[in-house]
């Protein structure tokens, strides 16, 4: 087997370790949410180096369709973190303490 | 009659889908849909109480390949408990969310977060799992934000992030232990692990990230904002089944599939954060201001409880004894379930009807609310742990268990638990014995209060004198776990 | 007798003021027709059921139903000799006490509240009397707790829910006490049914380290309600409680049960016998003796007739941890019996001072010159209750403190246990003749002639006036008739006759 799987395994693990320190020692939403996309990353990038059968070999599927349905999940929770984001950037023109949303 | 094991999981999503496309009767296809997955899931059970568990591979793929389902007892008393309180949730939020802003989004939302629900516990694989426990999660943090204070929304942002995490140290260990035995079923999985340094780390990964998604100290600390800020019926259901699934999970997973690689001071481990948790959320809700946070801490202080159920069962080898301890983890989490999801339901009355949630300043409302201060009161009973609530039940199981085994710290760490919860619990019904005076907010009814004392009762009621029921169904499955 | 209705005799006993309890929670407060029919519809429901009870009792009948709650934890219901005459007690004064407590709450606000509550505070003490195993019994006691805690509060006002808190820290601490308690020894010993003459001295390999400690986890938690010295604090705090509420608390329901609990400790689970040779009998009586003399000096002190009322409380439930505290038929009968005529006596007090206040806003001792004219039949009960206590017969005291004597020489114990009811007497004497005599002796201090809006023929409303007469009446023929067939004491004879055969 050659290194090179092992190359990948190890950034991999790498770029999530970078992913979790940001996510937990950030405070800033943005930083947070590509610290956790970072994260991300190196968890699919871990899956697709376990797909890798060997030099010349056809490659594992099922890895592939599991880092396909992460790449869903994280593009659809990054979306709604930006929305989410977005709605506390608004300047504060609506009455909000937490007893307005439940009077009605 | 397999097909039982798809229909929560389906009726969810076709009404999540229906309620899209008829928002105007939106309320009323979540509550035939409730109504219906509650129904499923007792045909589910008694199917698996007369034949024992459920299996379904979707699509005819072999097994391994497919999204496979699966219902044993131990699933399905969790599925039960979660389509009874989904159901009386739905009841309550009709009209809870009938004048609100964010009626529109509401139902969708929150008929794909039963679905999760049902989902996650009916899943077979660890895939199957993750994709659920997103779900699980997106839904929720958007449900949890609807409420649409800066206070709300802030939490949820904060629950989003810390939930992707936990799923990413999820994913992760699925990949260590798919590198290792390449299968993601749970079934498979079962048989062939062992003990190693690669199903050791999988497991801290796996572990780490569910117990960031149950709260357990310390890792709660995202929990009281978002489940003191979301609509009341999103917090019954966060505080009473979402964090629960996350420990079912772990629960099942050191059950089943890491059975073999248990070592005694993980187990232990368990127990001291669940005895921190107990003392340090009993503690914050006895000093809380408002109602829903002290419901809020009060989940942390319960979520102790049942890390400190687990811890022992863990540790202790196969045999009757147990499956006792194991029956009383099960009756706990489902008073737990009932007790505070009542709970919550009377603390969203109670805001609404006095337009905040300050205990101290809630005399008088009681005398206006009288059945919600009665299901307070016995959600309170069951939360303490009273009788004749199902905890009583459990808990005398657990001090049983703790003074055989001569482990006096846990003894003290359940009767100092349980003396707190006294204290916060009948801080706010004391409350109820004040004068009238408060003006009243609106014309009220008294079917609205109707769903938080079913839930109520049920805790209190029915799951203690019924207890024994919750061993019976289980020792169904006490022969062969997941097998 | 039918075997349909053995089975169903002691659920239908609790349901008689169970299923009240729910139909008055659901009732509109202002339909209080209603609400006084269900509540006498089920006192005297009660009354039938358990007069069916006592004669197949005494027949030799046995009652049983059992419950699972839980593997290995059943609900047992068991009438025995000793739960019969705790349930008798409580079904009459409970009659009586609900009679008194609707003329008591007339036009008053929450009453569906409180009756609700109340009728389920009865259905708990009749549980715990007839409670077949420790299991059952915690299970009652800790609903006693939640029954009453909403009568302490009842009022409403700072001081009621201040009351009410404390009453609860207490009495919750306690039940977690004697919930280790139960559980511990459920675990090394099994299901600890009661049965006469004890369980515990017949199993085998039992450590009697771990048994004392047992024990005295399960006397802590019993001497909460039962106020023994240094647990009575909340006992006074709780008098804020409306005066129907003191009198059931006192004489039946919260202080009782602890009492009653510690008899079925000793004798049911441990054996008299059993806990003798354990040495946790001497510890048991030394305390209920300094109880006893530590209540009486606190009742010297205090000008608030109710006050007053719960320090002799206090003091007078003592002598049935007393009686059970020292081996030997005679003090078990003088202990036993005293559940009895203490209820009676105790009760009477309350309903008089209840009166004295809701008739002529009288609280205080100091106020009370001359009420023996204005409120002649309440005073005259008072009268016979007062005596009763101090042990002057034939009032019904008399004849506890008789069999106490008796039972402390046999047992060897009459040098300790002799200046103990000779100064308790004295005591009583001190705090209770002087109420006696400004009562009846001194001028009124005040014009009562126009005080009272709703007098009617008597002296006040015939709802307050004839339940302490009646209970006096009691009290007085308990005495009288000690030896007739049926009396309480010669039904205690029987229990002590079985219990060191």
């Amino acid at each position: 087997m050659s290194s090179t799987p092992l190359l990948y395994g190890l950034c991999a693990v790498a770029l999530f370790a970078i992913g979790l320190l940001g996510a937990f020692l950030h405070s800033g939403l943005l930083t947070r949410l590509l610290a956790v996309n970072v994260s991300g990353s190196g968890v699919l990038l871990l899956f697709v180096v376990l797909a890798y059968q060997g030099a010349g070999q056809r490659p594992d599927p099922v890895p592939h369709a599991l880092v396909l349905t992460g790449l869903v999940v994280a593009v659809s929770a990054t979306a709604l973190a930006l929305m989410l984001g977005r709605w506390l950037q608004r300047p504060e023109q609506e009455p909000e303490p937490e007893t307005e949303q439940d009077q009605e | 009659m397999t097909n039982l094991l798809v229909w929560p999981v389906l009726l969810s999503l076709a009404a999540a889908l229906g309620t899209l496309i008829a928002p105007s009767n939106a309320a009323r296809i979540a509550t035939v849909a409730a109504a219906l997955s509650l129904w499923s899931v007792l045909l589910l059970l008694s199917a698996v109480i007369a034949e024992g568990p459920q299996w379904l591979i979707l699509g005819g793929w072999p097994q391994g390949l497919g999204i496979a389902l699966h219902a044993d007892p131990l699933s399905a008393l969790f599925l039960l408990m979660s389509a009874a309180v989904c159901l009386a949730a739905t009841i309550f939020a009709r009209r809870y969310v009938e004048h609100s802003r964010y009626r529109s989004q509401f139902w969708p939302l929150w008929l794909l977060l039963q679905t999760a629900i049902y989902a996650l516990l009916l899943a077979a694989d660890l895939f199957n799992i993750y994709v659920t426990l997103e779900l699980l999660g997106l839904s929720a943090v958007t449900l949890s934000a609807l409420g649409g204070s800066r206070a709300a929304v802030q939490a949820a942002v904060n629950y989003l992030i810390l939930g992707l995490l936990g799923s990413l140290l999820f994913l992760a260990g699925i990949a260590l232990i798919y590198g290792r035995y390449a299968s993601l079923d749970l079934q498979l999985l079962a048989r062939v692990v062992e003990p190693g340094p690669s199903l050791w780390v999988a497991m801290a990964l796996m572990t780490a990230g569910l117990v960031l998604k149950s709260a357990l100290f310390p890792l709660h600390f995202w929990l009281p904002a978002v489940h003191a800020n979301a609509p009341a019926p999103v917090s019954a259901v966060l505080s009473a089944l979402v964090v629960k699934v996350a420990f079912y999970l772990i629960m099942r997973l050191w059950l089943d599939l890491f059975n073999p690689a248990v070592m005694s001071t993980a187990a232990d481990l368990f127990g001291v954060f669940g005895a921190l948790a107990i003392v340090w959320g009993s503690w914050q809700a006895m000093f809380t201001a408002r109602l829903k946070l002290l419901a809020a801490y009060s989940s942390i202080a319960q979520l102790g409880y049942l890390f400190l159920f687990l811890s022992l069962v863990l540790v202790m080898p196969e045999g009757e004894d147990r499956q006792l301890l194991l029956g009383a983890l099960v009756l706990f989490a489902l008073s737990h379930g009932f007790a505070k999801s009542a709970l919550f339901l009377a603390a969203g009355t109670v805001q609404q009807y006095a337009g905040h949630d300050r205990i101290a300043e809630l005399r008088g409302v009681a005398g206006q609310l009288p059945l919600t201060f009665f299901s307070l009161g016995l959600a309170g009973v069951a939360l303490i742990g009273l009788p004749p609530s199902g905890s009583f039940l459990a808990k005398w199981q657990l001090l049983s268990t703790t003074l055989l085994a001569g482990q006096w710290y846990w003894v003290a760490v359940v009767v100092v638990g349980s003396l707190m919860a006294c204290v916060y619990m009948f801080r706010v019904l004391s409350v109820a014995f004040g004068e009238e005076g408060v003006a009243t907010q609106r014309i009220h009814s008294r079917r609205e209060e109707l769903p938080t004392l079913a839930l109520a009762v049920t805790a209190t009621l029915i799951l203690g004198l019924g207890g024994v029921w919750v061993w019976r169904v289980l020792d169904v499955g006490a022969a062969g776990g997941l097998g | 007798m039918s075997a349909g209705l053995n089975h169903w005799l002691l659920p239908l006993i609790l349901g008689s003021s169970l299923i009240p309890a729910v139909l008055i929670f659901c009732l509109a407060e202002d339909n209080s027709r209603l609400r006084t029919v269900l509540n006498l519809a089920g006192a005297v429901a009660k009354m039938l059921l358990v007069g069916v009870m006592i004669w197949g009792v005494f027949n030799e009948q046995i009652y049983e139903t059992r419950w699972t709650f839980a593997p290995g934890m059943d609900l047992v219901l068991h009438a025995d000799a000793l739960s019969v005459l705790f349930v008798t007690l409580s079904t009459v004064l409970w009659l009586l006490t609900t009679v008194y407590a609707i003329g008591y709450l007339k036009k008053t606000a929450h009453r569906s509240r409180f009756f609700g509550f109340f009728c389920l505070c009865v259905t708990a003490t009749v549980g715990l009397a007839l409670a077949g195993n420790l299991f059952t019994f915690v299970v009652f006691y800790e609903l006693l707790t939640l029954a009453t805690y909403p009568l302490v509060a009842h009022k409403g006002t700072a001081e009621a829910i201040r009351g009410a808190r404390i009453y609860l820290a207490y009495t919750l601490s306690g039940g977690l006490l004697l919930l280790v308690g139960a559980v511990w020894l459920r675990a090394i010993a099994g299901p600890l049914e009661f049965s006469q003459g004890g369980i515990l001295g017949s199993i085998a390999g039992l450590d009697p380290d771990t048994l004392s400690w047992i024990f005295l986890l399960l006397i802590a938690g019993l001497g909460v309600k039962a106020a023994l010295f240094p647990l009575h604090g909340w006992l006074p705090q709780a008098m804020v409680a409306p005066a129907p509420v003191s009198a059931l608390l006192h004489a039946v329901a919260v202080v009782k049960a602890g009492a009653f609990g510690i008899v079925r400790v000793v004798y049911d689970v441990y054996g008299v016998e059993f806990a003798a040779d354990l040495g946790v009998l001497l510890p048991l009586g030394v305390i209920a003796a300094v109880t006893i003399i530590y209540g009486s000096i606190k009742a010297l002190g205090q000008d608030n007739l109710k006050k007053r009322l719960a320090y002799s409380t206090i003091s007078q439930v003592s002598y049935i941890a007393l009686g059970t505290a020292i081996l030997g038929p005679s003090a078990t009968v003088g202990g036993l019996v005293h559940l009895v005529h203490q209820g009676l006596m105790k009760i009477t007090l309350f309903f008089a001072a209840g009166n004295y206040a809701e008739t002529l806003g009288v609280h205080h001792i100091s106020a009370m010159d001359g009420v023996g004219r204005r409120m002649p039949g309440t005073t005259l009960a008072f009268t016979i209750g007062a005596l009763g206590m101090i042990g002057i017969p034939p009032v019904a005291g008399f004849i506890s403190k008789w069999y106490l004597g008796i039972g402390a020489a046999e047992a060897g114990a009459l040098f300790w246990v002799m200046p103990v009811l000779l100064a308790s007497s004295v005591l009583n004497a001190g705090y209770f003749l002087p109420i006696l005599y400004r009562a009846w002796f001194k001028p009124a201090s005040a014009d009562w002639a126009s005080e009272e809006p709703h007098r009617g023929r008597f002296e006040t409303q015939g709802m307050l006036l004839w339940p302490p007469v009646i209970t006096a009446g009691l009290a007085l023929m308990t005495g009288l008739f000690a030896g007739a067939p049926f009396s309480p004491l010669e039904w205690v004879q029987l229990i002590a006759v079985r219990e060191y055969r």
